[in-house]
Parts: C-alpha cells; sequence; structure tokens
C-alpha cells in the first residue's frame, strides 16, 4: 500500500479508534469484529464496507493491521465525504474530515466524531456537557464518569488510548485532572501486570487486586506511565485505597466544576481532607508496616538502628541517594535511628517511589511521626501543619507530574500555609536542639577555670590553734605565741592579715590540708588565699589561667609543715597584708615583669629569708617593699626572740621564727613604738644567729642596737641571716657535748637542735619548691602572654 | 553570605565544596586547599593536652585583599572553610560561628544517615539546600 499521510488530528483519531478496537490489547491487530462494528458506526453501505476492507488489504491479510487499519478508517473518511474510494484516494484526498462514525453503542465514538469533527482544537470544541477537556482523553473521561462502572473493556481501551493522548496535553484544570485520573485508574486497574519488585512485595499482590476490584474508578495524582507502575506496583493496597478517595468526590462532575474555580479552595481543602492526601497511610498499610517492623524489632516503641534499617530498604531496590532522601526526610528526630512512626514513613515514601512518585522536599504531615515523644515544638508545628498541610501533601506529587500543575494553581492559599507550616516545623525541628546544645559546649572559658578550692579547716578553736603553736615550736611549753595569735583583734588590717597570713601562707605552702582556721575568718583566710592565687593569676594577663594551687606536698609532714605553715604563713600574711605588690623575695629568674613580679613574689612570699639570699639583688629595686617585710620579718624574728627567750632552741626556730613571728611582731608593732623596733627585730636573729650559742640574749637591747640601721640591711641582715642560721645551726651543733654532766642537756639540746636544724632543712625544702612554683607560675603566665600575641603575628 | 563552603575530610580530601557559580570556582578551590595548611598549623598549636578544650572555631585563618578565610574544625578533625567577600562588612564574628554552627549540625544529620558513608562525598539534598541558604545570592 501506498504510504498513507494522516495529520495530526488524524493521527491520533485512528491510533485512538485502533486503541479502541484492540480490545486484547495487542496493539497490532484489531479484532474484526470490532472493526467491522466501527465500520458499521460509519453508517457507510455495507458494501462500501467491503470495498474499504478490501482496499486496505485486510481481507488479504485476513486482520486488520495498524497501517490497514488506518487506512480502512481513512477510507471511511473518503468515503463519508462522498469520494469515491480509490487506494489512491487516502493521499489524495485533501482536507478531508475525520471519518465519522456514528454509534449509538459507542458513545464515545460519536462524541470522538463529535470532537474531531468540529475542530481540530479539540478545547473549543465542546459545549457544556462534557467540561471542555484538553483532549479526547478528558471526553473518554467524562464518559467514564457518566458510567460510573465502565465495563472493563471499554475502560481498557480508552485507557491504553489514554497514555498517547495525554502527555500532548496538559489538563488546565483540576477536574480534567481528577478525570484523567479516573479513567486512568480505572482503565489501569485490571490490566495492569504485577511488575513488583519482588518477593519483598509480594505479599501484596493479593491485597491490591482485592481492593482494586471494587473501585472502577481510581485517581491517580501522577501521569498515567507511573500510574502504570503503581497499579502494578500494587504492593500496597495503599495506592489503591489512596486512589480509591479521590474519586469518590470527583464523580461528582459540579462538584468537580466548581471546585476547578478557584474560589471554592475550602472545598476543595475538605475535599482532599476527606480522601486524605496521597501520602496518608491506610490502616491496612499500617498494619504491613507494623508487621514488618515487628520482624526487625519486636518492640513497637523501641527503635530500629541504622544499619538495620538500611538493610531493609536496601532490599527495595531503589538507588542509594533516593534511600538517603528518604531516610533525611523520614527520620524526624535525626537520631539514626527509627520508630514506629518514622519506619512507616520510610516505608510509605520507598512504597511511593517505587510507584512512581517523586519524593518530596519535605515530608508530608500525614506522614510525621506521632507528636507524643517530640517536643512541644514540633507537636505544635506538626498538628497544625497538619491541617494545613492537607493542600501540600497532594501538591507535593502533583508537583512532580506534569500533569498536576492544576493543583498547585488551585490551592495557593494552602501552599502558602504549608509553607508557613514547614518553616515552623523546620524550626521545631531538631536541628535547633543541636544548635542549642552546640553552644552549650562552647569551649570554656579559661579564665572561669575554677580555681582549686582551699580546704580550710573550719576548726577555729583556740586551743587547737594553741595546739599547733605548740607543734610549731616543737616544744611543750605554753605558746607564749598563742596570744599572738588572739591578738590580731589589736590590728585592724594587720590582724586579718596575720590570720589570713598564717592561714595563707600555710596554704601557699602546705597546700590547703595543714591550715588551720584562726578565731577569724577563715572565709577571709580562704579569700585571701584566692585573692593571692587571682592577684598571681590575673596581674599578668587577664585571660592567664589563675595559676595552679600549690601541691600540698608538704601536706604529710605535719607536725613539721605546721611550723612551716605558721612561719609561712606569717611571711605571706605580712606581705600580703600590707603590701600587694611587695615582692620581698623575688625569685631567681631574670627580670620578671612589674606585673609579673608581684606574681611571683607575692606566692613566694613564703620563702621569706630563703629568697632574699638567692634575690637579694633583685631585691633592691622593692627595697620599700622589702623595707615592710623586713620589718615584719625583724618583728617576727623579734618577737620570736621575745618569745623563745626562755626557749634553747632558737636557732632552729629563727628562720620559722622569723616569719611565724612576722605577723607576731606586727602585732608587737602595736605595743612597739616604731619601725625602729622592727628593725631591731630584725637585726635581732641576725645578732641572735649570730651569737649562736645563746639562744636567749635578750632581743630588747638588740633591737635598739638596731634601731640605727638602714632598713636595707634587714635585707642584707636577713640574708646573711639564714646563711648565718644555717652556720649557726650547724655549727651549734659540734659544741653538743660539753661534758658528761651536761650530757642529758647536751643529748636534749642536740636532739633538739637536730630538729631544728631538719625543720629548717624542711622549711628550706618548701622554700625552694614554693618558689619552683612560683616559677612555673610565671612561665604559664608568661606563655599565655605569648599566646595571646602570637595570633596577631599571623596577619 | 559565603562566597564558597567546603567540608574537608579529616585526610584533607574536599567531602563537599561550592561556591558561587559566577566566580571562577578554580580560584575558590585553590584558596580552600591553601587554607588547610593554615588550619593545621592552628590545630597544632593548640597543643596536645588541650584537644578537649580546644575551641572548634578557628576563627579567621588568613584575609586576602577580595576576600577572607575562616575555618571550623570538629573533633573529628573534619574541617569547615568558609570564604566571604571582604566587602561584606557586615558579617561579624558571631555571625560566622552561627553559620559554621548550622553548617556543623547539618552535617552531623549527614552522618546520622546510615545510607551515608563516612568519606563519601555529599549529596544530601537537604545539606544543599543549608548550604544555598548561606551563600551569597546570586541573582
Amino acid at each position: 500500500m501506498e504510504g498513507l499521510t494522516l495529520s495530526d488530528a488524524e493521527q491520533k483519531y485512528y491510533s485512538d479508534l485502533f486503541s479502541y478496537c484492540d480490545i486484547e490489547s495487542t496493539k497490532k491487530v484489531v479484532v474484526n469484529g470490532r472493526v467491522l462494528e466501527l465500520f458499521r458506526a460509519a453508517q457507510l453501505p455495507n458494501d462500501v464496507v467491503l470495498q474499504i476492507m478490501e482496499l486496505c488489504g485486510a481481507t488479504r491479510l485476513g486482520y486488520f493491521g495498524r497501517s490497514q487499519f488506518y487506512i480502512a478508517l481513512k477510507l471511511v473518511a473518503v468515503a463519508q465525504s462522498g469520494f469515491p474510494l480509490r487506494v489512491e484516494s487516502i493521499n489524495t484526498v485533501k482536507d478531508l474530515p475525520l471519518p465519522r462514525f456514528v454509534a449509538s453503542k459507542n458513545e464515545q465514538e460519536s462524541r470522538h466524531a463529535a470532537s474531531y469533527s468540529s475542530d481540530s482544537e479539540n478545547q473549543g470544541s465542546y459545549s457544556g456537557v462534557i467540561p471542555p477537556p484538553p483532549g479526547r482523553g478528558q471526553v473518554k473521561k467524562g464518559s467514564i464518569s457518566h458510567d460510573t462502572v465502565q465495563p472493563r473493556a471499554s475502560a481498557d481501551q480508552q485507557e491504553p488510548a489514554s497514555p498517547i493522548v495525554s502527555p500532548q496535553q496538559s489538563p488546565p484544570t483540576s477536574p480534567h485532572t481528577w478525570r484523567k485520573h479516573n479513567r486512568h485508574s480505572s482503565g489501569g486497574n485490571s490490566e495492569r501486570p504485577l511488575a513488583g519488585p519482588g518477593p519483598f512485595w509480594s505479599p501484596f499482590g493479593e491485597a491490591q487486586s482485592g481492593s482494586s476490584a471494587g473501585d472502577a474508578v481510581w485517581s491517580g495524582h501522577s501521569p498515567p506511565p507511573p500510574q502504570e507502575n503503581w497499579v502494578s506496583f500494587a504492593d500496597t493496597p495503599p495506592t489503591s485505597s489512596l486512589l480509591t478517595m479521590h474519586p469518590a468526590s470527583v464523580q461528582d462532575q459540579t462538584t468537580v466544576r466548581t471546585v476547578a474555580s478557584a474560589t471554592t479552595a475550602n472545598e476543595i481543602r475538605r475535599q482532599s481532607s476527606s480522601y486524605d492526601d496521597p501520602w496518608k497511610i491506610t490502616d491496612e498499610q499500617r498494619q504491613y508496616y507494623i508487621n514488618q517492623f515487628k520482624t526487625i524489632q519486636p518492640d513497637l516503641n523501641g527503635f530500629i538502628p541504622g544499619s538495620a534499617a538500611k538493610e531493609f530498604f536496601t532490599k527495595s531496590k531503589l538507588p542509594i541517594l533516593e534511600l538517603s532522601h528518604i531516610w533525611e526526610l523520614s527520620d524526624f528526630d535525626k537520631d539514626g535511628a527509627l520508630t514506629l512512626d518514622e519506619f512507616c514513613a520510610a516505608f510509605h515514601l520507598v512504597v511511593a517511589r517505587k510507584n512512581g512518585y517523586d519524593l518530596p522536599e519535605k515530608l508530608p504531615e500525614s506522614l510525621m511521626p506521632k507528636l507524643i515523644d517530640l517536643e512541644d515544638a514540633a507537636d505544635v508545628g506538626d498538628q497544625p501543619g497538619e491541617v494545613g498541610y492537607s493542600g501540600s501533601p497532594a501538591e507535593a506529587p502533583p508537583s512532580k507530574s506534569p500533569s498536576m500543575p492544576s493543583l498547585n494553581q488551585t490551592w495557593p492559599e494552602l501552599n502558602q500555609s504549608s509553607e508557613q507550616w514547614e518553616t515552623f516545623s523546620e524550626r521545631s525541628s531538631s536541628s535547633q536542639t543541636l544548635t542549642q546544645f552546640d553552644s552549650n559546649i562552647a569551649p570554656a572559658d579559661p579564665d572561669t577555670a575554677i580555681v582549686h578550692p582551699v580546704p580550710i579547716r573550719m576548726t577555729p578553736s583556740k586551743i587547737h590553734m594553741q595546739e599547733m603553736e605548740l607543734k610549731r615550736t616543737s616544744s611543750d611549753h605554753t605558746n607564749p605565741t598563742s596570744p599572738l595569735l588572739v591578738k590580731p583583734s589589736d590590728l585592724s588590717e594587720e590582724n586579718k592579715i596575720n590570720s589570713a597570713v598564717k592561714f595563707a601562707s600555710g596554704n601557699t605552702v602546705d597546700g590547703y590540708s595543714s591550715s588551720d582556721s584562726f578565731t577569724s575568718d577563715p572565709e577571709q583566710i580562704g579569700s585571701n588565699v584566692t585573692r593571692q592565687r587571682s592577684h598571681s593569676g590575673t596581674s599578668p594577663d587577664n585571660t592567664a589561667p589563675p595559676p595552679p594551687p600549690p601541691r600540698p606536698q608538704p601536706s604529710h609532714s605535719r607536725s613539721s609543715s605546721l611550723d612551716m605553715n605558721r612561719t609561712f604563713t606569717v611571711t605571706t600574711g605580712q606581705q600580703q597584708a600590707g603590701v600587694v605588690a611587695q615582692p620581698p623575695a623575688v625569685p631567681p629568674r631574670p627580670q620578671p615583669s612589674q606585673a609579673s613580679g608581684p606574681v611571683v613574689h607575692r606566692p613566694v612570699d613564703a620563702d621569706g629569708l630563703m629568697t632574699h639570699t638567692s634575690t637579694s639583688p633583685q631585691q633592691i629595686p622593692e627595697q620599700p617593699n622589702f623595707a615592710d617585710f623586713s620589718q615584719f620579718e625583724v618583728l617576727a624574728a623579734s618577737n620570736v626572740n621575745e618569745e623563745q627567750d626562755n626557749e634553747a632552741e632558737k636557732h632552729a626556730e629563727v628562720l620559722p621564727v622569723e616569719k611565724a613571728s612576722d605577723p607576731a611582731s606586727s602585732l608587737r608593732v602595736a605595743k612597739a613604738d616604731s619601725k625602729t623596733e622592727e628593725k631591731a627585730a630584725a637585726s635581732v636573729p641576725a645578732n641572735v644567729s649570730k651569737g649562736t650559742a645563746p639562744l636567749a640574749p635578750p632581743p630588747k637591747p638588740v633591737r635598739r642596737r638596731l634601731k640605727s640601721e638602714d632598713e636595707l640591711r634587714p635585707d642584707v641582715d636577713e640574708h646573711t641571716q639564714k646563711t648565718g642560721v644555717l652556720a649557726a645551726v650547724l655549727a651549734s651543733q659540734p659544741s653538743i657535748p660539753r661534758s658528761v654532766g651536761k650530757d642529758k642537756k647536751a643529748i636534749q639540746a642536740s636532739i633538739r637542735r637536730n630538729k631544728e636544724t631538719n625543720t629548717v632543712l624542711a622549711r628550706l625544702n618548701s622554700e625552694l619548691q614554693q618558689q619552683l612554683k612560683d616559677v612555673l607560675e610565671e612561665r604559664i603566665s608568661l606563655e599565655v602572654q605569648l599566646e595571646q600575641l602570637r595570633p596577631f603575628s599571623h596577619l | 553570605m559565603a562566597v564558597c563552603i567546603a567540608v574537608i575530610a579529616k585526610e584533607n580530601y574536599p567531602l563537599y565544596i561550592r561556591s558561587t557559580p559566577m566566580e571562577n570556582e578554580l580560584k575558590f578551590h585553590y584558596m580552600v586547599h591553601t587554607s588547610l595548611d593554615v588550619v593545621d598549623e592552628k590545630i597544632s598549636a593548640m597543643g596536645k593536652a588541650l584537644v578537649d578544650q580546644r575551641e572548634l572555631y578557628l576563627g579567621l585563618l588568613y584575609p586576602t585583599e577580595d576576600y577572607k578565610v575562616y575555618g571550623y574544625v570538629t573533633n573529628s578533625k573534619v574541617k569547615f572553610v568558609m570564604v566571604v567577600d571582604s566587602s561584606n562588612t557586615a558579617l561579624r564574628d558571631n555571625e560566622i560561628r552561627s553559620m559554621f554552627r548550622k553548617l556543623h549540625n547539618s552535617y552531623t544529620d549527614v552522618m546520622c544517615n546510615p545510607f551515608y558513608n563516612p568519606g563519601d562525598r555529599i549529596q544530601s539534598r537537604v545539606f544543599d539546600n543549608m548550604v544555598t541558604s548561606m551563600m551569597i545570592q546570586v541573582c
């Protein structure tokens, strides 16, 4: 046969007719019966029909192939238009109207004829009965809608026809789409073979068929090809049930038509909510999901870990990227595990994706997990979101399908509201909580480093103090210094200072364990200590971490440390008392900055004379401080000396006593007249030490002797004092064995001296350790400073 | 508004890098690459003992005449590098911090996804959306 040229309209028409005749959906051969029926509908005389058939070659072939069918149709048109039937007339006759098939049985054909005969433009050709369809499909749909339950055959025929037609035309209004969906659903129902991806989805095959049986009208929200997949996919009664809901309202044309108008957005919403959104999970689906959930996690309130979920969903053979996206959508609380609701949502999304639905960008509200476990904000966000979202889920799938732009158009309000809800739910998402959490773990400010608490013993008791004094003096005598301790009340600042000093120094030296609280405020002591610490920490640099509290190393040897405490407390307290910036003992290091000076010095207070000895040259610039310190020292020495007038072990006590006596001496200051006494006191130890053997020279005359001494000298004296003391102590020892008769005393004296030496050495040791700590602290502060300066070096 | 955002893995290969399309992307890639050296320097400077205390936000890595590069390191040595326009003076430090925080949150969300293999390129749409929101709106 010669080639047949068909116009577009003809092409469509003929293909439709072919589909119509192609009952068996062979797509190649039409049933003769149908063709004959069609020809009869063409209202042509039989002989003409026979002629046509002969011409198209069907008689020869015995069947109507597509080409034959088309030729036949063309010939019918020719015949109907009155032209003689000629083979050549197929192509020669121009502007041949479409063959008209008047069939009372087949409405569609008449409609077709009407539609196609009137206008090539399908849109304009329809009048009121059938809402202007964008294409033939619509007509068919209309016909279907009239007959709610079309014979499957016809539906089938329409169905195959529609796929050809519909993609070419976009439904202008929603009702058309719904109609199309009707048609599609009805068409797709019976025919589509189950093309499930495998055993994974097979359980649902029967369910689907069962559910689909009753519904002639489905509403599919996707273009026909995907719908085929949907239907064939079947696995889920969900799909069928989903679609079931839709047609119910669509059947009502008038409703549809009213819906088509934008004013009935509410109606749409109602309708959409009435048959829910395509994302809603039906009970059957949910039950299936729950069963699947149980296979993985028997506890319905439990979680499915991410790995198990991954394996499970990988079985669906979706691409990993899509599974990843599904996971992101469904894991609502972002915990890496799926609750039952999350699992159902994920499963549903997988099913939808399998059926050709595109994945939404946001989780549809009907799939959102139950809000019981979520935050209140999420609850609030979701529940209203559920209402407002009613449009959006329908929007979600339609948005992806080219055939559903109308939904978007008709539901602008819903879209906006859904967006609002979306943002709200976003806000309520866990990311915010994460953010808050993240901010909570902001790096700790080094400045806020907790200062080591000062375990100050809170047992203020004079007896206790006296005991400590006794221990300090390592003698059984009633400690005359106890009044010293009591006397702080006399002096306003020095009181506190002294008491504080004792503790402070004790703290600095011993850590904190052995410090006893005086009757005075222990908190003050603590504060002094911390102040001391904080000063050292902050003075060099505000951001410098406070120097670490001194380790309670000497705390073990309590008795001896007590002595140290006393002495150190005295010295440090005094230093702290009067002059905060008083560095009586500059640690032996390269000239520290002034800022760090006090840092260094103050903690080094306890070093007292030791530091003096080592850093005497550096003490000179800090002369005035030293002066005070020396005064204290002198006082202490004097006081101690006074105390120990009756004691033999002055040597041992000189050093510690000097410091211990500082508060005492400061106390005595009140009693004493002036610095002269202090100086004298300062010199007293020197003299005393130099005196060696006579341990109990009257301090007073000694003091007065030193009245005129330069203030600096006490430093030097103290400097030499220590060495002198040591020498004295050491020197005094050989003199122990004097006579047999005095052996006892001598032995006792020697014992005492040895003890004193021990204490002195221990004290020296602690002082050196303290010095070391101070050095380290200063180093840390310097490093911090350097660190701060360093970032600038990058720029 | 960043001009370029990159996520670098621990082994210093990019997991995700995106720049505003108008500019020459290669230039941004190069900037990010060179900034890795600065990041490593800052990490090592923090000290060994301070790993826990180390602040995640590194701050300005280095400025060029047109752009500034900011860095952020997580505890698992995953680095976020952000390039911003120098002319955008309205950007304050805490804004940069908040942007990094969002990046970090989104990154952890990506990590939580069992379908994501650590070391893969990040292909999450949610992450993309978040990054797009932070990039300069190129009209």
